[in-house]
């Protein structure tokens, strides 16, 4: 049997740019930013990487095909320089074409950075994509808060919740985010709001109101990877490293077959069992510090509490009502804002997440900071839930 | 000669009726003679509906518990078909999912396109036998501010014609061709351009309607007063009366043009007006059926005893329940592509360019809502695919066709999605699962919010998917939509 990830790989330094509308900024200003304190913090040269990847999703708006910007815009050595999609876990699956290509020993430091410019896109949302020619023609044509929406139909009928109970939990989900936010200085959102504003907010697909959506923004993040003895050997003395990497696609079941109800992510508890067996952990609700989880919409976040089997099955609305998930509970979820205020840059997301957890991990997380946390997972959700790919990462502080 | 003659019908009228008030007083500033026609609705197609789309509704009905493998061929009839060159009754035939070796053709250029088409289709089985489903379909486009805004009305109507199990026996027929223009559309033109009312009335109606009827009356030794039902569409005030007492035919034989819900349906509206006379017609009873454009077609029918014993279907009475009124004039127009409405840039992006490739491998799937079964373990999945779906099984390739369109089906989740582009807000879509075992997500259609929850009953409808702008194109595909208690 495979040993797994855990442990193979050290995060020697990370760089997170400034979250948000920034018209100031193309694809390649916010890769130098995240770049710029990635590489001063991993304490190399650019010449010391080994290998790149650059996770983008949409081919129209940032940098085009191939990573060969990434290698022109930071002058890299030369080395193989790789552009990942995988839609919303596409920071991860850069994280991961880094973090295995040092696993295996073909590289010694390698780079995943993650980018999006999304507002040069003329309009408030994301950019059309093409799912094929033959699925355009049947698909309905959705959007994707129209998309998660449908969670929250399912759900109410599956575990008789009603209506108002359960737009007051999701409402409770993003207004949690939005006190966190208030205190990260990269996020791009850092307002608090209201209940009443949450609840009264604009209907955008039902229940989804404004509020339950997340931002659209610009970013980037970056990690460089190495194994643990060359972290150490660089001088590095707290070390966190990955304990788990996974991803599950969707092989159709949930758009084809009658065993699926619609109100939970078939991948996400695929990628969750498999990530808690490779970090050795045997419960979650018990073990994990804090987690980053894809709140692209509130109701996302609401039925992935139960999918990362941290809370039972229907048992997210009494978690979320008792302020488990808050800032001050049990496990804090979304502790930097979450993307319901750092916005949804695609390819950046997966690495933010991670940043976050990383930061945490090191006691560098400022106001936010948490007390002395043990593992932190990220989770990433790309498609829609009728058809999706889940990526997580589980990192943690490296026992010596 | 064997006996011809009709063998079933059925209606489609769009569930949309614009109020007849709200056009009017949105235009009595330009006419205020329009609120004479200020009265009940008149029938309009929802924003993904066409004549291509309404005769599919309309077969469908007629074809109800009918083995729709038997139809040898299909005619389709109108003057307002989306297609002037891609034959719009092989879109309709394969809707219905007719098998591939049968004749089809559309017939235009004239509001009576359905006698003469009738006429022309009883004359092709009369030789060579063959079932054949016959459409009349017309969604009417008039500038706004005029009375024909009102009069007009958008449906389908068919009938299908054989050789036994007649409910109604074809009698005889007879045209006449007379260059009159009362109006007339040009090529590439939106609108018609009409001559006055009361010479189309003098030289028009009450001269060359006579002398087609006569025609057919003394072909068949039929006498005017033993006719029963007197189907002649026009919107002219008392035309039909008149003409009636003139031929000397029973004053109550003049059917009703179906002015409240409906409106005149144009090329259609002949086939409309018959499938209504129809459904009122017992045993023995006589049906002559004008269509008037450029000369007269009348055709004669006898109701057979038959007629009592059809499967029950909506048909036009049905069709006019259960109507959703709509008083906003301004979305009357967008849906009549009379406004230029900014929709965003999310628009843009919504019609992505049409592959006619892609669309023609898989035209099973997206006009026939043909699915697949698997042959091992029997599960019903959609699309059809190499590997099965179901986890236990994966066969690989033992899929049979397996078509969906007249399945059971109910919601399992849904949205109201405000942000999605769609011509008519908001997107209402959602997981449909049928009874049978398919699953999959489709746009909802023809229905309020407030009418969608889990396990609503739903079936399923042949509609626009995609208005393809860049291409000037129209895909269609099925959506599912309430189902309605007659």
């Amino acid at each position: 049997m495979a040993s797994g990830i855990k442990d193979k790989v050290a995060i020697l330094g990370m760089g997170c740019a400034k979250f948000g509308e920034r018209y100031d900024c193309g694809p390649e200003d916010l890769v130098n930013e995240a770049f710029q304190e990635c590489i001063k913090d991993a304490g190399i040269g650019t010449n010391d990487i080994q290998a790149a990847w650059c996770g983008n999703q949409y081919l129209t708006e940032s940098t085009g095909l191939s990573a060969t910007p990434l290698s022109v815009m930071l002058r890299l050595n030369n080395i193989p320089t790789t552009r990942v999609e995988n839609m919303c876990c596409t920071g991860t699956e850069a994280f991961r074409g880094a973090t295995y290509a040092v696993a295996s020993g073909a590289v010694d430091i390698a780079l995943a950075v993650g980018v999006e410019k999304l507002k040069d896109s003329g309009y408030g949302g994301l950019p059309g994509a093409s799912m094929g020619p033959k699925d355009d023609l049947w698909w309905p044509g959705l959007s994707a808060p129209g998309a998660f929406a449908q969670l929250a139909s399912a759900y109410r009928a599956k575990h008789k919740v009603s209506k108002e109970d359960l737009k007051k939990a999701i409402a409770h989900v993003s207004w949690k985010s939005h006190q966190n936010g208030v205190k990260n200085p990269k996020a791009h959102l850092q307002k608090a709001v209201s209940m009443e504003q949450i609840m009264a907010a604009p209907m955008i697909a039902e229940p989804l109101g404004l509020f339950d959506c997340c931002g659209v923004s610009d970013g980037s993040a970056c990690a460089i990877v190495t194994t643990p003895e060359i972290a150490r050997s660089l001088g590095k003395k707290d070390l966190v490293s990955v304990k788990a990497l996974q991803l599950s696609n969707s092989n159709g079941l949930e758009m084809g077959h009658k065993s699926w109800d619609g109100s939970y992510f078939v991948t996400t508890r695929t990628a969750a069992k498999r990530a808690y067996q490779e970090a050795g952990i045997k419960n979650p609700r018990e073990e994990l510090s804090m987690f980053e989880v894809h709140d692209c919409f509130s109701i996302t976040e609401f039925v992935t509490y139960e999918d990362l089997f941290i809370s039972p099955e229907g048992g997210a609305l009494k978690d979320v009502m008792d302020g488990f998930y808050d800032a001050d509970g049990k496990i804090p979820c979304q502790i930097d804002g979450g993307l319901k205020c750092f916005g949804h840059p695609i390819g950046a997301s997966g690495l933010r997440m991670i940043y976050e957890m990383y930061l945490q991990l090191l006691g560098r997380a400022g106001e936010r900071q948490l007390k002395n946390p043990r593992f932190g997972l990220t989770h990433n959700l790309g498609g829609f839930p009728h058809r999706n790919v889940c990526g997580m990462s589980i990192i943690g502080r490296l026992e010596s | 000669m064997s006996s011809v003659g009709i063998t079933a019908y059925g209606g489609y009228i769009p569930r949309l009726r614009m109020s007849r008030k709200s056009i009017a007083q949105a235009n009595v500033w330009v006419d205020p003679g329009l609120m004479a026609h200020a009265k009940s609705e008149r029938s309009m197609c929802d924003y993904d509906e066409d004549t291509i789309t309404m005769a599919v509704e309309a077969g469908r009905d007629c074809t109800r518990g009918m083995n729709r493998q038997n139809i040898e061929s299909v005619f389709m009839a109108s003057t307002t078909m989306p297609f002037d060159d891609r034959q719009n009754s092989t879109v309709v035939a394969e809707a219905l999912g007719l098998k591939e070796n049968i004749a089809t053709l559309d017939v235009s250029h004239s509001q009576r396109a359905a006698t003469s088409g009738l006429s022309a289709a009883l004359k092709g089985i009369s030789a060579n036998g063959g079932e054949t489903l016959f459409v009349a379909s017309e969604q009417r486009q008039t500038k706004c501010a005029t009375p024909k805004e009102l009069l007009y009305g958008d449906a389908a109507a068919a009938i299908t014609l054989g050789t036994g199990n007649l409910i109604a026996r074809f009698l005889g027929a007879n045209s006449i061709n007379v260059d009159m223009v009362d109006h007339f559309r040009s090529k590439g033109a939106r609108f018609d351009y009409e001559w006055e009312e009361r010479w189309i009335r003098e030289e028009g109606y009450f001269k060359i309607v006579p002398a087609a009827v006569k025609g057919v009356l003394e072909k068949t030794g039929i006498a005017p007063g033993s006719i029963d039902h007197f189907v002649l569409p026009c919107v002219i005030r008392g035309v039909r009366e008149t003409l009636a007492k003139k031929m000397g035919m029973k004053p109550e034989a003049v059917r009703d043009n179906l002015m409240a819900g409906c409106g005149e349906t144009g090329a259609a509206h002949s086939l409309v007006m018959l499938v209504d006379a129809l459904q009122d017609a017992k045993p023995g009873e006589k049906l002559l059926v004008v269509g008037f454009g450029q000369g007269a077609d009348a055709l004669l029918f006898e109701a057979t005893e038959k007629i009592g014993d059809l499967s029950p279907r909506k048909g036009i009475k049905g069709s006019l329940i259960n109507g959703i009124i709509e008083t906003n004039y301004q979305k009357f127009l967008s849906f009549k592509n009379l406004v230029p409405i900014e929709w965003g840039m999310r628009a843009e992006s919504g019609a992505r360019k049409t592959r006619m490739t892609a669309m023609y491998r898989d035209r099973k799937m997206f006009n026939s809502l043909v699915g697949g079964k698997c042959t091992q373990c029997g599960t019903i999945q959609f699309p059809k695919a190499h590997i099965c779906v179901n986890p236990d099984c994966r066969a690989v390739d033992g899929m049979d066709d397996h078509c969906l369109a007249e399945s059971k089906s109910r919601i399992a989740s849904y949205t109201v999605d405000w942000l999605a582009y769609t011509p008519n807000p908001p997107l209402l879509f959602g997981m449909v699962e049928f009874d049978e075992g398919a699953k999959f997500m489709m746009q909802f259609t023809g229905c309020k919010p407030e009418e969608v929850e889990v396990g609503v009953p739903m079936e399923m409808v042949f509609r626009i998917k995609t208005d393809d702008k860049g291409l000037d194109f129209k895909n269609y595909f099925w959506k599912a939509t309430p189902v309605v208690q007659n």
